[in-house]
């Protein structure tokens, strides 16, 4: 059985239809991406996972639990599983470490509180107030929060908005550590490069179903997409699509005589797939 | 595999936890402790009149000022800082751990009583030394104070959980909850001697539990003498304690049935 199984989901706000028959299934130890625009219904299947939201109909089975349950069953699910949600800002006049203890103490099997601040990468900001930190450290203690639990399932929600290259690189990696730790992550974001680096399998949501599910590199058929060759031919750049981009960069090779100058061979990026996919997000 | 920590222990440290961010938080301190006590000093200099033989307004006062702190520092704190936790996301990530509703109440509860606490003593002591305030010698007195600060703060409490519903965002909380609470301060005999306002602000007030703790507050600290000059002619402590009990039981019925952790 999958970690998380989602068969025929739909749950409407009075006449919007937000989630039309959504089948969706993530396996043990992914990185599991889902892509969409704004009102495509992915934060409502998302909450619906989470056990923040009632669906309308359809089965939803998560670490083998319908998340509506309620009460002594809800916290024992709760345990197994860490939430890291989009804006939170909270408890600024308690320190990075005071606020990982607490939390550490909901658990039943909780890891060790200096271990999860070190790995986020706020050793020295242990003691600092949660109000002096910066938007990226204050994303980074919510990634500490949501891990404390030693969870099994890990919802990431838009992790690095307002993260520099250089904190959203960093941030990659601990995201890469915790799933080679054996923690299965469902991550939805705007960013197709973050999918496209962490991601194991992708899906795309649009007008509340799945339009496909892939892995970043084939989606929409990627791979196997018309390649673009681009080259400098005297004082011009050339650009060609072709099917056969091996060929014609031997053929080239042999006109110059060697060194293509400039060569650059690209396929679409997973954001044009995307954007095709999707089409108008007006219609 | 350990078992996940109860209820109790989580609230308990909820408790402790929502004692050191409010500490912390040097305006809500200042605010919600010496706030009363200037109270105090300003209408404990204006009135020093006489409103019953042996009776001085000031005391008079203090009693009410005990009650209101009740309602000031529980239902008015909660019903407009719980929204703004809610704006914030502190209430939803809180939701998506396994700590349960009945902790979060816990540790509201424990901040609530901790700061009523504090806040009663400075009054009590403002009070004594400079307003002619006596203490009480019966036992049985300090037994009807003591019940009436647990039951009255944990009323106000869960009333203040069960208020938060209430208003659409942190920002707009103050201006719903605060006019409420100044309007039943008036009405129940805080500002003026009760018996003196007219007949139906009376019987409003005698819906709401805030008449009831002043009037149980004037019990403790106002000779019993002046119990003829009541309303009733008597403390009515039995009907201060039913009323007390069944506003507890209705905050604790909204709280738990209808709090809402998430903003829409």
């Amino acid at each position: 059985m999958s970690l998380i199984e989602v068969k025929g989901l739909k749950k409407n706000y009075g006449a919007l239809q937000a989630v039309r028959g959504l089948d969706l299934q993530i396996e043990q130890g992914e990185i599991f991406s889902l892509l969409g625009p704004n009102g495509a219904g992915k934060t409502t299947t998302v909450e619906i996972l989470e056990g923040f939201r009632v669906r309308d109909s359809g089965s939803v089975s998560v670490l083998g639990i319908d998340p509506q349950i309620k009460g002594q069953e809800s916290r024992e699910w709760r345990n197994r599983i860490g939430i890291v949600l989009q804006n939170s800002a909270d408890a600024g006049d308690l320190s990075v470490g005071e606020t990982v203890e607490h939390f550490s103490n909901y658990y039943s099997n909780p890891l060790d509180v200096q271990h999860v601040i070190d790995s986020v990468g706020l050793s020295e900001k242990q003691g600092a107030l949660i109000r002096t930190l910066s938007g990226g450290q204050r994303r980074r203690l919510d990634v500490a929060l949501g891990i404390i639990g030693n969870p099994e399932l890990l919802f990431l929600d838009e992790p690095t908005t307002g993260f520099d290259p250089q904190a959203r690189r960093a941030f990659w990696s601990l995201i890469q550590q915790l799933r080679s730790d054996g923690t299965t992550i469902l991550l939805t974001t705007h960013y197709l490069d973050e999918a496209q680096a962490l991601a194991d399998r992708v899906a795309v949501i649009n007008h509340g179903q799945i339009v496909e599910v892939s892995t970043p590199t084939e989606l929409g058929g990627r791979a196997t997409a018309q390649a673009t060759v681009q080259w400098r031919d005297g004082a011009q750049i050339k650009l060609e699509k072709t099917d056969n981009p091996t060929d014609l960069v031997t053929k080239l090779s042999t006109s110059f005589g060697g060194e293509v100058p400039e060569l650059i061979v690209t396929r679409p990026s997973l954001e044009d797939i995307y954007l095709e996919m999707i089409g108008n997000p007006d219609e | 595999m350990n078992k996940i920590p109860s209820a109790l222990i989580i609230g308990l440290r909820r408790g402790s936890l929502e004692i050191k961010q409010f500490s912390r938080q040097r305006e809500s301190v200042v605010f919600t402790l010496f706030f009363p006590v200037i109270l105090l000093v300003i209408f404990g200099s204006v009135f020093q009149n006489t409103i019953a033989p042996g009776v001085t307004f000031s005391q008079y006062f203090v009693a009410g000022m005990i009650a209101s702190g009740l309602v000031n520092t529980g239902f008015q704190a909660l019903a407009i800082t719980i929204p703004m936790e809610r704006d914030v996301g502190a209430l939803k990530r809180l939701r998506g751990t396994p700590m349960p509703a009945s902790s979060y109440f816990i540790g509201k509860a424990i901040l609530i009583f901790a700061s009523m606490a504090v806040q009663i003593f400075m009054l009590l002591g403002f009070g004594v030394l400079f307003f002619g305030l006596e203490m009480p010698t019966e036992i049985s007195k300090w037994i009807t104070f003591t019940w009436l600060v647990i039951l009255g703060s944990a009323c106000s409490t869960a009333l203040g959980i069960a208020f938060s519903i209430v208003p659409k965002s942190g920002r707009g909380a103050s201006a719903v909850v605060s006019p409420i609470v100044i309007i039943l301060q008036f009405f129940s005999g805080v500002f003026f001697v009760f018996t003196q306002l007219p007949w139906w602000m009376q019987q409003v007030a005698a819906i709401f539990p805030l008449k009831w703790l002043t009037q149980g507050m004037r019990s403790v600290f106002l000779p019993d003498s002046f119990a003829a000059e009541e309303v009733a002619g008597s403390w009515e402590i039995g009907r201060t304690l039913i009323i007390l009990l069944i506003w507890l039981a209705i905050g604790i019925y909204f709280s738990v049935r209808k709090f809402k952790w998430d903003r829409d």
